[in-house]
């Protein structure tokens, strides 16, 4: 089984969010970047745990420049095959969904898998961008996936519940909690990651469907009103009259 | 003119509604798409919300997210909509990303307010830890709508509903079942959210956290560390790993306020923390704090609030 696992960097969550120029980009000055944890814990140890059992291989692949190879090291650390890196900024999640969908078509893959979203600009949109383009099935927020054959069943959430599918490989699945439990890489992993296989290829021309043209941190609150514990019926007619929630 | 996606398969959601809202907030000419067994009655209700039209497969039955793309995508160019409007949930995720593909339209995902006058629309990003204005280049434009970001607006309008069948070949998906909580409020568009964590000590102990969010007509959520040691289902854990919700109040309890967990539920327009300890990060974030025991607060709230409803039914 042939397996491609789309990872993304975000900057780790104890991050405190800053902008510069003028709030028009992400200040990441001091971040530490971090394999977006749903690519990790969901998507790559499943994808690991699928090519245990059912043997095969694991390539992970990103969208990005050097400063990412750090990220890189850590999946394959993990116990990813190889890995492969398209040489651009990730303008959006157009441009980046079809210079993955490009290179998978030209690789030819099984499945495809990649995290919910990321949790810096949490879209959700690269799984089903690159299904789209690939003519493939989507299944999105999957929290259960085993291979039977040449077809896989899925668990997914659907709103307010769970639904149990079937669905024939080649397909792309966008991975949630429940899928896999994350997996801390060992020092033989660590060492083997060194050596395997890291492959950079340019990007193709695709160009930017949207873009952010400003950020701002969220606001913060005013102060907070304390209330007596043994004062339940103050609190109950602040948030009548005061807040107006109920 | 703008087209909206809607599922209908299970009844119809708030969000639904909201995605209709905003649609006329955008255009006078609003058309809704969906497939499925919905009734006409059910179907024609988005006229209140300021739909025209609602057009209606029953043919598929809106499992497969490549069947859908390929019905809204022929509408869209048919109707010529210069905007597709769709719900940011399980059922947006699945289909807008590929509808943006199809017809080459940038898609602004999880929008949270109508455009500004530049013609950016704001989302969050960062797990809600700020917020972010998306210009789209294309000439049409998709709108993911997340939950809880627009009131509900009447706007009565006489509203057909027209059956159609589009060319949209076989589901590939095959649905073998279907497990639904029963009448429980999906957390992404509950109002108000009481939530709670490891301060609760034990699941046994969740039984007040169920009962004060009975008498508010709320939904449950958890922290993390209680979804992951199988205290509460994976579904309630809120937070940058979680689900991101936006209530009109967030009631947290025993609930540390570490920074991912306020990521995903500091976008609550009002929000209550009970902690035993008053330098709880969580206290900064609140708008209302009890410093004590949830073990006593809890129930003295509960029998605040009943008292409450008594007095103003
Ligand atoms: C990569 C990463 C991602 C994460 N993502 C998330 C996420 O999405 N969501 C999330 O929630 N967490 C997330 N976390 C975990 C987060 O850092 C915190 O560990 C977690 O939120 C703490 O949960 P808690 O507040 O329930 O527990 P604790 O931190 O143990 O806090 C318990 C609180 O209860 C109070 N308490 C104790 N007894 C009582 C009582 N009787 N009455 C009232 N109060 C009492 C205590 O004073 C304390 O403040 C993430 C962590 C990492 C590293």
């Amino acid at each position: 089984m042939n397996i491609l696992v789309c990872i993304s960097k975000s900057p780790d969550t104890t991050s405190k969010i800053a902008f510069s120029n003028d709030n028009t980009q992400f200040d990441d000055n001091g971040v530490q970047y971090i394999v977006n944890p749903y690519d990790e814990w969901y998507a790559l140890v499943r994808a690991l745990e699928l090519k245990e059992t059912v043997g095969g291989q694991v390539t992970i692949i990103t969208v990005g420049t050097t400063t990412d190879e750090a990220i890189m090291r850590k999946a394959l650390a993990i116990g990813a095959d190889e890995a492969v890196r398209i040489d651009a900024d990730p303008k959006d999640a157009y441009y980046t969904a079809m210079q993955i969908a490009h290179y998978a078509q030209s690789n030819g893959f099984d499945l495809v898998l990649t995290g919910k979203e990321t949790i810096n600009y949490n879209g959700s949109q690269v799984g089903g961008m690159i299904a789209e383009a690939l003519d493939a099935p989507f299944v999105s927020l999957a929290t259960k996936l085993e291979v039977n054959g040449t077809t896989i069943q899925l668990e997914r959430e659907i709103v307010g519940g769970l639904e149990l599918i079937e669905v024939a490989l080649p397909v792309v699945v966008s991975c949630a909690k429940g899928m896999a439990e994350q997996r801390i890489p060992n020092m033989r992993g660590i060492m083997a990651a060194r050596t395997k296989p890291l492959q950079i290829i340019a990007p193709q021309a695709i160009e930017e469907l949207t873009n952010f043209i400003q950020f701002s941190a969220a606001s913060s609150k005013a102060s907070v009103k304390m209330i007596d514990a043994d004062n339940m019926d103050e609190l109950v007619a602040l948030l009548h009259s005061e807040a107006k929630v109920i | 003119m703008i087209l909206v996606y809607i599922s209908s398969q299970n009844g119809i959601s708030k969000s639904a509604f909201e995605a209709v809202t905003y649609a006329r907030k955008l255009d006078s000419e609003v058309c809704v798409l969906t497939c499925g067994s919905a009734s006409e009655a059910q179907l024609s209700a988005f006229g209140q919300y300021g739909a025209q039209k609602v057009l209606v497969d029953r043919k598929i039955d809106g499992s497969d997210a490549q069947q859908l793309t390929k019905l809204i995508s022929q509408y869209a160019q048919e109707l010529n909509a210069s905007t597709l409007v769709f719900t940011h949930d399980f059922v947006g995720k699945a289909i807008a990303p590929r509808v943006s593909v199809k017809l080459k339209a940038g898609m602004v995902a999880g929008a949270i307010a109508l455009p500004e006058a530049n013609g950016s629309i704001k989302v969050n990003v960062f797990s809600g830890k700020a917020s972010g204005f998306v210009k789209v280049n294309s000439s049409v434009r998709i709108i993911s709508l997340l939950a809880n970001s627009i009131p509900l607006e009447i706007n009565e309008t006489s509203c057909k509903v027209e059956e159609i069948t589009a060319n949209t070949g076989d589901s590939k998906i095959k649905v073998i079942s279907v497990k639904k909580p029963d009448g429980a409020i999906p957390l992404p568009e509950a109002e108000i959210v009481v939530s709670a964590g490891r301060g609760l000590k034990g699941p046994e102990n969740w039984g007040m956290v169920e009962t004060l969010a009975q008498t508010l007509g709320a939904a449950t959520a958890c922290s993390r560390p209680v979804a992951d040691i199988g205290w509460r289902p994976h579904h309630e854990h809120v937070g940058q790993t979680g689900v991101a919700i936006r209530p009109n109040l967030y009631i947290a309890i025993g609930i540390s306020g570490a920074i991912q967990h306020l990521a995903g539920v500091n976008g609550s327009k009002v929000i209550v923390v009970v902690n035993t300890d008053k330098e709880a990060p969580f206290f900064k974030a609140a708008d209302y704090g009890v410093i004590g025991d949830a073990f006593d607060v809890i129930p003295k709230l509960n029998a605040a609030l009943v008292k409450f409803k008594a007095a103003n039914n």
